[in-house]
């Protein structure tokens, strides 16, 4: 028996290093095509651009004449051409910049802005993520402890129930990012600017998914755990607080997530209208105007970091708190 | 399949259905490798109903598994008509009746009846045909047109025996398919079982927890033990083919019981 | 400031919470007129609230126009209304929707005949899910122009990697009972796929379905605030907040909430019809 316990016990050593890679290689030959086709797309996205400065600069290029290529298919204009397909990968304002340049430029907003000492600088993206992050963070605060107020008061009241929930519910149907220009406009015509109106819209936006997750969650415990509590003849706050509220953590967490996202893209979304100033926003409505694509996507990136990042400190607060309460192994 | 009809006109009983010689079949799992299978040797005959009893982790549902070659053996043979697991499902050679009803809750009953004969390519007017004789089977003519949600437990498993049945293969291999059926109504699909195998003749293999309900149906039972699952005693029923239910009454009957839960003893079954 | 209108709004939301309690908590408190009337008697009494705020305190059309207001803006502007509706939902959010849900139908398909492709698509894909992927709206502006082709690839991205999450996931949801019975009939790939995995898989699709409706009008309505011809809800709701023409934006609100919600109703009404068979949709049966 010691025997096939030493042996099982070494097994499962092997077969768990084997579930990490089993976990992540599939997830990085996936990234790694995608950015192989990120590169290959590059080429007939630029190339015409890339032909027409070849040809300005006194090269001989196929077919000759930028008025000539003009209706002419990409993918074959980059075969016959196939000697500048290197120019299509460093453009300066590519039709579609290729993942080195973002990564360049992000890295030139933020790494190399500390490095110079100006990472709060108006060129920064420390500094417009900072203001999204701000107008996120307390969006999503207010609209979490509303929408959490308001799935307790329509667990414990039966008219509130049935008079808000189904409009919750019906809300979210509804494209409420749509009304986001007109709040950021009407809260400055009355004299409220900076990060309240942005924060507003991300309150709004998460208030929804948190109150409607929240009411399943306390809505969870069945029939015979809620019995339970009735023979012990526990009051409505002891059900609330022993039962109820630590039942509904998963869902907690769930809609946390949800809530999250929807705020970020509240704040971003809620910057468009303030004649892009400040914010990611504002770096993405800027990029478009003066087509500096490579400005766009690293903006785009450094949005999608700061999505993953504040969705990742969810869930690991979810995984300690649920661990902790013996939810999860 | 001519010398099997020939045979079959001459009433021998000693026709060999499925033969396993040496079975052996090991798991790999995160926690080693547990042996579900060891040395088995068996023997079903056509026209035999064969109850595999023993406690859990005796590799009862295993040997019937690999028997429909849902697990492949690691050494040894087992072979049905002659053939390989595989190439007697694709003679279509079994039905396979699971421990859940397993009744695809989008199709009506009739449809979930049809479903092997779709697939098997059967015209639409001899679906119909088989359809209306496996529910006369079963008895649950008229509830065609149902949904399984809408029928009792026991009625979804006579709709899942149907399925199995619908496409007349010669051998029915049941993985307790009762277990999850409270008492009475485990007693009368037991009944209906054992008429339906009267009237068909069908060789079945029938896994079971319950000594009762092993010693009720069937005419050889198979006494398992595990660690590694094992065959340790089989045990030839010296009961009528006639049975009504108050057999188990019977002096004769309480013997063979007590044969069974004696083998599961010597298996060491219980021991932990 | 008139105290009439103040007075009589919040004596009516009064009332109308009085009735409400009365209704929820008395006799017929589980019909489903009771369920029907509740709510809609809840937003009347909003509304009231919202009018006789509005014209109480004389706050400014430029600020928050009164629902009467709204409404005559609405029946008024009927035609400019249908021109952008069109524009943003039926060409845009629509067309959109249908292909980014046949492209992610495709490849959900696909990716489920390799598990090694699942396994690194679908964390890539519920990473995708998360973002706020809106921004990729100036990009896909550039490439596909003003006009809502732009709006419908917008849409199609947005749409796609909640409703391929959801199917892939959803292809995988059959009990290893119902496949091992597919086994047994020595069942092909196909057989499988259409008699097992599909049916079982459709509850799941609907779900991404569900969610991607309000994705898609979101994003095609956005979209347009970074460039759109002159006609479009979003294109409206941005120049027309400029102009301090709010009537005119809440008008817009007013349709977009009415096409969101039809939408949604509609796709959760195919939804009751295909997967019927399912625990959620059996009330009532």
């Amino acid at each position: 028996m010691s025997d096939a316990a030493i042996a099982s016990s070494s097994g499962g050593f092997g077969t768990g290093a084997r579930a990490v890679w089993d976990v992540v290689l599939p997830v990085v030959v996936v990234v790694a095509v995608i950015i192989g086709a990120w590169y290959v797309a590059c080429v007939p996205m630029n190339i015409k651009e890339a032909l027409t400065q070849a040809e300005r600069a006194g090269a001989v290029v196929e077919p000759a004449g930028a008025k000539e290529r003009r209706d002419m298919s990409a993918v074959g204009l980059a075969l016959a051409n196939s000697a500048y397909a290197r120019d299509t990968l460093n453009q300066e304002r590519p039709r579609l910049p290729a993942p080195h340049q973002v990564g360049q430029e992000l890295w030139n907003t933020t790494g190399g802005m500390v490095l110079n000492g100006k990472a709060f600088s108006k060129r920064s993206l420390i500094y417009h993520g900072w203001v999204t992050l701000s107008a996120t963070v307390l969006g999503f605060a207010i609209g979490t402890v509303a929408g959490v107020g308001l799935a307790i008061g329509i667990v414990h009241s039966r008219v509130m129930n049935m008079a808000v929930m189904p409009w919750a519910i019906a809300s979210q149907t509804i494209p409420i990012l749509a009304i986001a220009p007109m709040i950021i406009v009407v809260l400055n015509s009355i004299g409220v600017t900076g990060l309240l109106p942005k924060a507003l819209i991300s309150a709004y936006l998460s208030f929804f998914p948190v109150a409607v997750g929240m009411v399943k969650g306390l809505r969870s415990p069945d029939n015979m755990q809620l019995d339970l509590l009735s023979t012990y003849s526990a009051s409505q706050s002891e059900t609330f607080w022993k039962l109820r509220l630590p039942s509904s953590m998963p869902y907690f967490f769930t809609s946390m997530k949800i809530g999250m996202a929807a705020s970020l893209v509240g704040a971003i979304v809620g910057e468009l209208p303030t004649g892009a100033v400040r914010g990611l926003g504002a770096r993405l409505l800027a990029g478009s105007y003066y087509g500096q694509t490579v400005q766009i996507w690293a903006a785009l990136f450094a949005a999608a970091i700061l999505a993953a990042v504040l969705v990742g400190v969810i869930g690991l607060l979810q995984r300690m708190t649920l661990k902790k309460m013996g939810m999860v192994h | 399949m001519a010398p099997l009809d020939e045979e079959r006109m001459n009433g021998v009983a000693q026709d060999p259905v499925i033969v396993a010689e040496k079975l052996d079949l090991t798991f790999q799992t995160n926690d080693g490798a547990v042996q579900a299978l060891r040395d088995v040797n068996l023997t079903i005959n056509k026209g035999d109903f064969v109850s595999f009893i023993g406690p859990s982790g005796c590799g009862k549902t295993t040997f019937l598994r690999v028997a429909a070659a849902l697990e492949h053996p690691t050494g040894g043979t087992l072979s049905v008509n002659g053939m390989t697991p595989d190439e007697a499902r694709q003679q279509r050679a079994y039905g396979y009746v699971f421990q859940a009803a397993g009744l695809y809750p989008w199709r009506t009953i009739a449809k979930n009846i049809k479903l092997p004969l779709e697939i098997m390519g059967y015209s639409k007017e001899s679906q119909q045909e088989h359809l209306e004789r496996v529910l006369k089977l079963v008895d649950l003519e008229g509830f065609g047109e149902k949904f399984p949600w809408q029928l009792s437990g026991g009625m979804q498993q006579r709709a899942s025996i149907a399925r199995a049945l619908a496409f007349d293969a010669d051998i029915l291999l049941m993985d307790e398919p009762f277990g999850a059926l409270d008492e009475i109504v485990r007693d009368h699909l037991n009944e209906q079982l054992l008429a339906l195998w009267e009237r068909t003749g069908k060789t079945i293999g029938f896994v079971t927890h319950s000594i009762p309900e092993a010693v009720y149906l069937s005419t050889r039972i198979v006494v398992m033990s595990p660690r590694p699952g094992r065959i340790t005693d089989v045990i030839e029923s010296t009961l009528p083919r006639e049975r009504p239910l108050d057999i188990r009454d019977t002096p004769e009957f309480l013997e063979i019981a007590h044969r069974v839960r004696e083998g599961l003893r010597a298996g060491h079954a219980y021991d932990d | 400031m008139d105290f009439e209108w103040l007075l009589g709004g919040f004596a009516s939301l009064l009332a109308i919470s009085y009735v409400n309690l009365q209704v929820a908590n008395g006799g017929g408190r589980d019909q489903a007129i009771t369920r029907l009337f509740v709510p809609v008697f809840f937003g009347i009494g909003l509304l009231i609230l919202w009018e006789a705020l509005v014209q109480g305190l004389g706050v400014p059309g430029v600020i928050l126009p009164a629902p009467s207001a709204i409404w005559d803006r609405f029946t008024a502007s009927t035609n400019i209304l249908w021109v952008d509706f069109v524009q943003t939902f039926v060409k845009g959010a629509l067309s959109g929707y249908v292909m980014g849900a046949i492209a992610a139908f495709a490849v959900a398909l696909l990716v489920d005949r390799s598990d090694f492709l699942r396994r690194g698509l679908l964390p890539v894909g519920n990473f995708m899910a998360a973002l706020p992927i809106i921004g990729i709206a100036p990009i896909l502006v550039m490439w596909f122009g003003f006009d809502w082709q732009s709006k419908a690839a917008v849409v199609v991205v947005m749409v796609f990697f909640p409703i391929l999450v959801n199917t892939v996931e959803g292809l995988r949801a059959t009990e290893r009972m119902q496949r091992d019975l597919m086994k047994t009939y020595a069942a092909s790939y196909w057989q499988t796929l259409f008699k097992l995995r599909v049916p079982a898989a459709t509850p799941f699709v609907f779900n991404g379905l569900k969610i991607a409706t309000t994705l898609a009008l979101i994003g095609a309505i956005v979209a347009e605030f970074f460039g759109s011809p002159i006609k479009g809800m979003g294109f409206r709701i941005s120049t027309e907040v400029g102009r301090l023409a709010l009537d005119m934006v809440w008008a817009e609100i007013l349709v977009a909430a009415i096409a969101g919600s039809a939408f949604y109703g509609l796709v959760a009404l195919i939804e009751r019809r295909v997967t019927f068979w399912h625990p959620s949709q059996r009330r009532g049966r």
